[in-house]
């Protein structure tokens, strides 16, 4: 029944206002239906802005200005966008230490999906290890612990951190 | 080469700037403006002629220049925000284009060196010999967009631009002829990004 509570607490609204709280205000990103309830709230709060971007790279870019001007800037992305980040973020962000929090969605996780997703499901948590990027699997009963680890990672070591979200964590509204 | 093209690029030869000559015309009418600068030589020569602690240089992520320097005047509305661009990094990345005129930053001015080739790679061509970036961005939706091929239109062209209600978009057609010798930038990568957030403050 704990376990029942926590996951109700940890709601797409009380994770953007918490990332609010962390003085994220800063967030664009590429559609995923898993990410659609954040994304709307964010579209809903005066006290972040959102700009939607056309692609990863695009969106890894922006954040980087974003930070150099004195934001603190989230990502958000389906896995499938970490194949057209993966230079941006070798050649820009941890090379430049330019850090940025990514929420990116799990799709393909345990290979039940549409076929597109089930390689990239299987591999992105290889790849960002391969990159030498950290990430934590975002549940219910971590978030406080792993926002606390992204954070020292953004604002001690100067470099990303990634919160992998799977199905199902936060309501998808389409 | 077909003929006609043979005679276009002949043309270029005789009636274009070099490229040199566009960042020396360009270069003094900066004064405080954050710059990012797209990698390959657009960084090189701009370092190699006048270096400042205002200038972002990106040494590999190519095309994203011009979105790091949209999230910098999102971030910053009150300093006019230059990208210093090249016409390969902006085709990479065309969809920023349009990402930059739905934002429409009124500080920002898209500066594009546009010498038609991948000259750090050993000038294979790009498209912008028959694609005119100026009117994808004007009708993107900048609000001001202008195209430059003689280096006494760039002072006036650019003055007018910083002064106008941005996002503006000014294409410099130039002449390939990057001197290979010129060197390349020395600050490490993370000196870049801290003395560019310094700046800035």
């Amino acid at each position: 029944m704990v376990e029942e509570s926590n996951v109700s607490s940890l709601t797409s609204q009380t994770f953007i206002d918490r990332l609010i709280r962390e003085n994220f205000k800063f967030f664009t990103g590429v559609p995923c239906s898993l990410l659609s309830g954040l994304i709307s709230c964010l579209e809903e709060t005066e006290e972040a802005k959102y700009v939607p971007s056309v692609r990863e790279d695009s969106a890894v870019g922006l954040c980087a200005g974003a930070y150099l001007a004195g934001a603190l800037p989230v990502l958000l992305m389906q896995n499938s966008g970490l194949g057209y980040c993966l230079n941006a973020f070798t050649s820009l962000n941890l090379i430049y230490r330019i850090p940025v929090l990514v929420i990116m969605s799990w799709r393909g996780q345990g290979g039940k999906d549409a076929p597109e997703h089930i390689i990239m499901g299987d591999i992105n948590q290889k790849l960002l290890e391969t990159a030498g990027m950290d990430y934590s699997v975002l549940k219910p009963e971590n978030c406080d612990q792993v926002l606390e680890t992204a954070m020292r990672k953004i604002n001690e070591e100067k470099l990303p951190y990634t919160l992998l979200v799977e199905k199902g964590l936060f309501d998808e509204r389409h | 080469m077909r003929r006609s093209s043979l005679i276009r690029s002949l043309l270029r030869k005789v009636c274009l700037m070099k490229g040199i000559e566009a960042f020396q015309e360009l270069l003094p009418l900066l004064g405080d403006e954050p710059v990012v600068h797209a990698n390959g030589y657009i960084c090189r020569e701009s370092f190699t002629l006048k270096d400042r602690e205002a200038n972002f240089y990106m040494i590999g992520s190519m095309g994203l220049a011009s979105s790091i320097g949209l999230g910098v005047a999102l971030c910053k509305p009150d300093r006019k925000v230059i990208v210093l661009d090249g016409d390969g990094n902006v085709l990479m990345a065309l969809g920023t284009l349009a990402m930059i005129a739905a934002e429409a930053p009124k500080n920002l001015v898209h500066v594009v060196i546009d010498n038609e080739v991948y000259e750090s790679t050993g000038s294979q061509r790009t498209l912008s010999n028959t694609v005119p970036l100026e009117q994808i961005a004007k009708s993107s939706g900048y609000r001001q967009a202008a195209r430059v091929d003689k280096k006494e239109d760039i002072k006036p062209a650019f003055e007018k631009m910083l002064n106008s209600e941005g996002p503006g978009f000014l294409l410099i057609k130039v002449e390939p002829c990057f001197d290979r010798k010129t060197g390349r930038v020395t600050h490490t990568p993370e000196e870049i990004t801290n003395r560019f957030i310094k700046s800035l403050r």
